[in-house]
């Protein structure tokens, strides 16, 4: 129960970094912080008690696996992750050439 | 007994975006006929699987993956009433903005680009719309994500880069929030699929970590549905991209996968209680006003009509939540039903008409070379056909008969008197009202004030692919207030309406079949 | 960009055919053991990136590369769908069905159509983070002159 209360409290601080932020580098990481938050919170609801990895192996026969599918699900997941940075990336790479500084208070060129 | 067409539905954008890629880079010219055949094949298909299609709901399992023992092991492909209607909403509004875009987009460089992220945008909503499986639901949500991120960045300049940067940083909160209310949801009920999860919920006591798992995604698909107090990203974002994409992004990305899926999972997975049912209805009746007075000050009309966006949808969230509001007390059936419908008739309608409007203000931009309200005037005369498919689309938001709007706002309202919520009903007429008023301002200054006297240039009609988008979408708004007719409207909307309120029907067709 | 030192590049030069074996090692056998296809093409992608970055781009035509990468991608996810389809031409009717023989467990050879889903998504995925790579440099280096 602790663990996943911890692993609450780094989404949290993920969460923290997002809004309060200014530079546009630390708002990537802090989204970073949060999505391995979650990967951990996925992986850790598989555990078994006394559980091995899930790997079978016909010589040795063994009673408890832990639970292979949110294992699946981490690795669909992390490739989401991936393609969702590398998005983020690219945008902050063009708007520091557009706008010359990684400040969020200078970008504010939509209001209203 | 499996259907084979549904995967189709799926798999033909992502092939069709794929070859465009690969023959893009070769031939010249030919991306955007690869694109407007694969959006025809699928609006086809889609249509197809409505009208003509075997008894709802059906059910195809990918990988032969049967049930075990009543279990459902494999990943679940449904279609049934409403992903139906939402299928072909989305097929209509992709293929007449991709006819639309033939002649807008010759003016943006490497176009294949933009023909593939389209396809690609259309397979994700698609993905979202058809899935049964709760984790599916996120896969395809982010395929459709970045591929709209990448395309309001379209044109690079800096007021592209900034609205897309506001965006992308939303959305990636809201998708993480929304992954981690999947892992608390496979904490709680060992399994991933809609109708097993119900079943799982319905028995048992289920703990106190039920509201935090409902709050969460509240939270994660309303900021993809820009219900209000998650809204900050839809003006910039909706007002900076090229017209075509801000026409699929209103009318049917916000509806795809924000508006859909929240009222899929809390009709269809979530045991509905009265506390969460009444929170919906609140930010409905919220986003309603907000929307519109925020709309009344504005004079760019791209951004006018991105806050419009929030008010009518406000309209399908707050009708929804009147629904469960009734339905969680325990009286009057009918009155929810009528609520339910007329939210599902309300999202078909906005579809149409925002799309355009969108797509009007995007003929404007194109002949006038202008956005802002104050610089252009007296445009009826050059510009026919575009005056009047904008006059029709705005008597159709504000709600003026003949024209669709008006039924499905009639529905919402009456539905609501009848449930005794005499409040959020003057609040929907009031509203109602405002955006007349508003829409009037737009045409006023738009077509009918008289020219201003530093006109640049020689104004002309728009080229015909762009007219032929537009001409259909205004008699396509005509045509949809005849699905306001008893005989039509039970083979279109009734089923959608039955799939939610049927506690039984969505659940038992996993075990049953 | 300029390349990096002696060691660096010496060192490169003996580890990257390595790396490059262990990646298709762990998308072949992605049916036995963990990995498979995300895993393994991303360490494929490693051993090309590594190269890049040791020996500088100056010796590359870098848009030339970036088409070709792009390239194998959309060809790896046509192939990818086709094997999804091919349940439906082969007379089983189910989108990705498994309908190639299984073997014994353990064996190489098993698993029926897996292993070539594994094979291609790796291919797809390697050729995608290297394109994501060259797309950021090529902005860095021949867009800003």
């Amino acid at each position: 129960m602790t663990v996943y209360l911890l692993c609450f409290i780094l989404f949290l601080t993920g969460l923290y970094g997002v809004i309060t932020r200014r530079n546009l580098i630390k708002i990537a990481i802090s989204l970073s912080v949060m999505e391995f938050s979650t990967f951990l919170f996925l992986a850790l609801v598989g555990y078994r008690e006394g559980g091995v990895a899930p790997i079978v192996d016909t010589a040795d026969p063994v009673k408890t696996y832990v639970d292979p599918l949110p294992q699946a699900l981490v690795l669909t997941a992390i490739v989401i992750g991936l393609a969702t940075t590398a998005m983020l990336m690219a945008v902050i790479i063009r708007i520091y050439r557009k706008y010359g500084t990684f400040d969020i208070r200078e970008i504010k060129n939509l209001r209203g | 007994m499996m259907n084979p067409l549904i995967p189709l539905l799926v798999a033909i954008p992502l092939a069709g975006a794929f070859l465009t890629m690969i023959v893009g880079r070769f031939i010249t010219g030919i991306p955007r006929y690869m694109a407007l055949t694969t959006l025809l094949a699928t609006a086809f298909i889609s249509f197809w699987l409505l009208l003509a299609g075997e008894a709802s709901p059906s059910v195809y399992i990918a990988g032969g993956w049967e049930p075990v023992n009543g279990v459902p092991i494999g990943i679940h492909l449904v279609h049934d009433g409403f992903s139906g209607l939402v299928l072909c909403i989305i097929s209509l509004i992709g293929l007449l903005s991709v006819i639309y875009s033939i002649s807008y987009m010759a003016w943006y460089t490497s176009e294949n680009f933009f023909y593939a992220l389209f396809c690609l945008m259309i397979a994700g909503m698609n993905g979202v719309v058809l899935s049964g499986d709760i984790f599916n639901i996120f896969v395809f949500l982010e395929i459709s994500a970045i591929s709209s991120y990448a395309l309001v960045a379209f044109g690079v300049e800096k007021n592209e880069l900034e609205a897309t940067l506001k965006y992308q940083v939303l959305g990636a909160v809201a998708s993480f929030m929304i992954l981690f209310a999947i892992t608390f949801i496979y904490w709680s009920a060992k399994t991933l699929n809609i109708a097993d999860i119900r079943s799982a919920f319905s028995t048992g006591d289920r703990g106190s970590h039920y509201v935090l798992i409902q709050v969460l995604l509240l939270t994660g698909f309303g900021l993809k549905a820009a219900i209000i107090p998650f809204h900050a990203w839809l003006p910039d974002a909706h007002s900076s991209a090229p017209s075509p994409i801000s026409a699929m992004l209103s009318g049917v990305l916000i509806k795809a996968v924000g508006i859909y899926v929240i009222i899929r999972l809390f009709f269809n997975m979530f045991v509905i209680t009265e506390g969460m049912s009444v929170l919906i209805a609140t930010l409905g009746a919220l986003s309603m006003a907000a929307g519109v007075f925020l709309a009344i000050g504005q004079w760019d009309i791209k951004r006018l009509l991105a806050y419009h966006s929030i008010s009518q949808m406000g309209y399908v969230i707050m009708s929804a939540g009147i629904g469960m509001t009734l339905m969680a007390r325990g009286i009057r059936p009918d009155v929810a039903a009528l609520a339910i419908t007329g939210g599902i008739f309300h999202m078909v309608n906005h579809a149409a008409f925002k799309g355009l409007l969108f797509l009007n203000a995007g003929a404007i931009e194109y002949s006038v070379g202008t956005r802002d309200l104050h610089e252009m005037g007296g445009l009826a005369k050059s510009m026919p056909v575009t005056s009047a498919t904008s006059f029709a689309a705005s008597l159709s938001i504000s709600g003026i008969p003949p024209f669709n709007g008006f039924f499905s706002k009639l529905i919402i309202i009456v539905a609501a008197v009848m449930g005794r919520f005499y409040l959020l009903a003057a609040l929907a007429a009031l509203v109602s009202i405002i955006t007349l008023a508003s829409f009037m301002k737009f045409q006023r200054y738009a077509f009918y004030n008289r020219e201003p006297d530093n006109i640049r240039k020689e104004i002309k009609e728009v080229p015909a692919p762009m007219l032929l988008s537009m001409i259909t979408l205004a008699v396509v708004c005509l045509l949809l207030s005849l699905l306001a007719l008893p005989g039509v409207r039970d083979s279109v909307l009734t089923p959608a309406t039955e799939i939610l309120m049927d506690q039984m029907k969505y659940s038992s067709q996993i075990t049953g079949i | 960009m300029k390349g990096m030192t002696v060691i660096v590049k010496k060192t490169t030069q003996l580890i990257a055919g390595i790396i490059f074996l262990y990646g298709i090692y762990i998308i072949l056998h992605g049916h036995l053991t963990p990995g498979g296809g995300f895993a393994g093409g991303v360490i494929l992608a490693g051993s090309f990136i590594l190269l890049i970055l040791a020996w500088g781009s100056d010796f590359l035509h870098l848009v030339r590369e970036e088409q070709g990468s792009t390239l194998y991608e959309n060809l790896a996810i046509l192939v990818v769908l086709f094997l999804a389809l091919s349940g439906l031409l082969a007379g089983v009717n189910v989108f990705f069905a498994n309908w190639l023989p299984h073997g014994t467990p353990g064996e190489l050879l098993s698993a029926g159509i897996l292993p070539l889903y594994n094979i291609f998504v790796g291919i797809e995925v390697a050729a995608s983070i290297l394109t994501i790579f060259l797309a950021l440099i090529i902005f860095k280096e021949e867009v800003l002159k």
